[in-house]
């Protein structure tokens, strides 16, 4: 089972954050706007130099290159970025079993990406990020411009992949109602410090 | 065909520069705030260029390989400067000099040994009549192509950061996440090329063509040498602009497949 271990990972203002999730495991951080949140998640998949390392069943992030890590440690960043007129050309295969379970219409992969709302760009990222098979997710503000129907879709078809096929989330929220409802366990980042609240 | 060159006297040239000097007062009439620029370039033309004639004069009377190879590698270097400070952001360190010269020496270096050896054929190959200003021209050219394809690769890399992120956290590799722009780059860096060789005769006599001519060759045999450079310019060009392209993204990436636009220099405020 794919457990995701952080040990001693700092960067820039950031005490050293070490944190066990474990395999079918989901952990929200919250956190003022600033405090560092986003960065922590991006020193775990690894886009930016850090100090400390993160394992993965066991597998060091340095013992692979970077592409295979994070192909295996998707990160979900807040505002999703597209790079081709159509959503399809972002996807690696055609395979889009989620479509409907994010409230998607099944013509979605026909759509170009400008007649997009924002809401649609960020269920189709989602999308598109487990398009790649990914076995543990950093999701940084997955809801955060969705309305509460979408938002319910989006919480149960990630607790539904975390549990069932034991995937370890990190998930930034803003929303202590939405804390209650999906986290295991939850952490809030206060002055560069990651600290554990009781549920 | 009527071989003497009619000479220049300094009166024809004070005549030609009181162009410059009133383009310069209308400049500075309209406040484009270039006038100044435009004088010190002026003067600078002529200075270099007159120096570069007493170089050549002295350097075709003694035809020395080291002495040619000396003045080659001096143009070189000066090639590398100018492209670096063509670039808005250039590398950090020595890549900022090192990248745009390389992909320049690789090139023309390689297309001009080329051509002396397989085209023109001169006796020694390295003869400065030919080996100087044909690496001159190929030196002159490849410059643009480098230093825009590498100014546009730096600029969009920077501009389109969250993108190229985004393809990295995906899982995709430094290459895939930066192919759009690399592309990009590329083809900004042979646009003028391609076009000065659609427009070469019908829209501009180009400037070697125009002083053969001018010089006393008959026309038919400067067309043919203008051909021949013009094709040494447009692979010469491309080469060097894949080259530099290549090296510069992959500058722009660690080891880890992590963009690290840090290892540009920010951007000058004017």
């Amino acid at each position: 089972m794919p457990d995701l271990k952080l040990i001693d990972i700092s960067v820039a203002h950031l005490e050293p954050v070490s944190l066990d999730v474990k395999a079918g495991e989901l952990v929200c951080i919250s956190g003022e706007s600033g405090s560092g949140k986003s960065l922590l998640l991006r020193a775990i998949a690894d886009i930016i130099p850090h100090e400390g390392q993160a394992l993965l069943d066991g597998q060091s992030s340095l013992s692979m290159n970077g592409p295979k890590w994070r192909s295996q440690v998707a990160l979900l960043p807040a505002e999703s970025q597209w790079w081709d007129d159509s959503v399809a050309s972002h996807f690696v295969n055609s395979n889009q079993e989620y479509l409907t379970d994010l409230g998607l219409s099944e013509e979605a992969m026909t759509w170009q990406v400008s007649r997009c709302s924002t809401g649609e760009k960020q269920r189709l990222a989602i999308l598109r990020l487990l398009n790649r098979t990914p076995i543990c997710l950093l999701l940084d503000e997955p809801t955060g411009s969705l309305d509460p129907q979408n938002t319910e879709r989006v919480e149960a078809l990630i607790t539904k992949l975390c549990k069932e096929q034991k995937l370890p989330v990190i998930w930034v929220s803003h929303s202590n109602e939405q804390i209650q409802r999906i986290a295991d366990r939850q952490f809030k980042m206060q002055n560069g410090r990651l600290v554990e609240h009781e549920q | 065909m009527n071989n003497s060159v009619i000479p220049l006297s300094t009166i024809d040239l004070s005549l030609a520069a009181g162009l410059v000097v009133v383009l310069a007062v209308l400049t500075w009439y309209l406040r484009l705030g270039m006038s100044q620029r435009l004088v010190v370039a002026g003067i600078r033309t002529v200075v270099q260029l007159l120096l570069l004639g007493i170089i050549l004069k002295y350097l075709f009377e003694s035809s020395h390989p080291l002495l040619i190879g000396l003045i080659t590698l001096v143009m070189l270097a000066v090639a590398g400067r100018e492209v670096m400070a063509r670039q808005q952001r250039p590398f950090i360190g020595l890549w900022g000099y090192g990248l745009g010269t390389i992909s320049m020496f690789i090139s023309s270096f390689t297309i001009t040994l080329f051509s002396l050896n397989l085209v023109v054929n001169p006796e020694p190959w390295y003869l400065p009549q030919y080996s100087i200003p044909l690496l001159g021209m190929m030196l002159g050219n490849t410059m643009t192509g480098v230093a825009l394809t590498l100014d546009n690769l730096t600029n969009q890399a920077w501009q389109q950061r969250a993108i190229i992120e985004q393809r990295l956290m995906l899982g995709d590799d430094w290459h895939t996440a930066i192919k759009d722009i690399s592309r990009q780059s590329l083809r900004t860096g042979l646009i003028p090329i391609v076009n000065a060789m659609a427009a070469a005769g019908i829209i501009s006599i180009p400037g070697m063509m125009t002083g053969q001519v001018l010089a006393g060759s008959s026309p038919f045999d400067a067309a043919k040498y203008q051909i021949l450079i013009m094709f040494m310019i447009t692979a010469g060009t491309g080469f060097a602009a894949v080259i530099a392209s290549w090296l510069g993204a992959k500058r722009l990436f660690d080891e880890r497949h992590r963009l690290r636009l840090e290892r540009l220099k920010p951007k000058a405020i004017n």
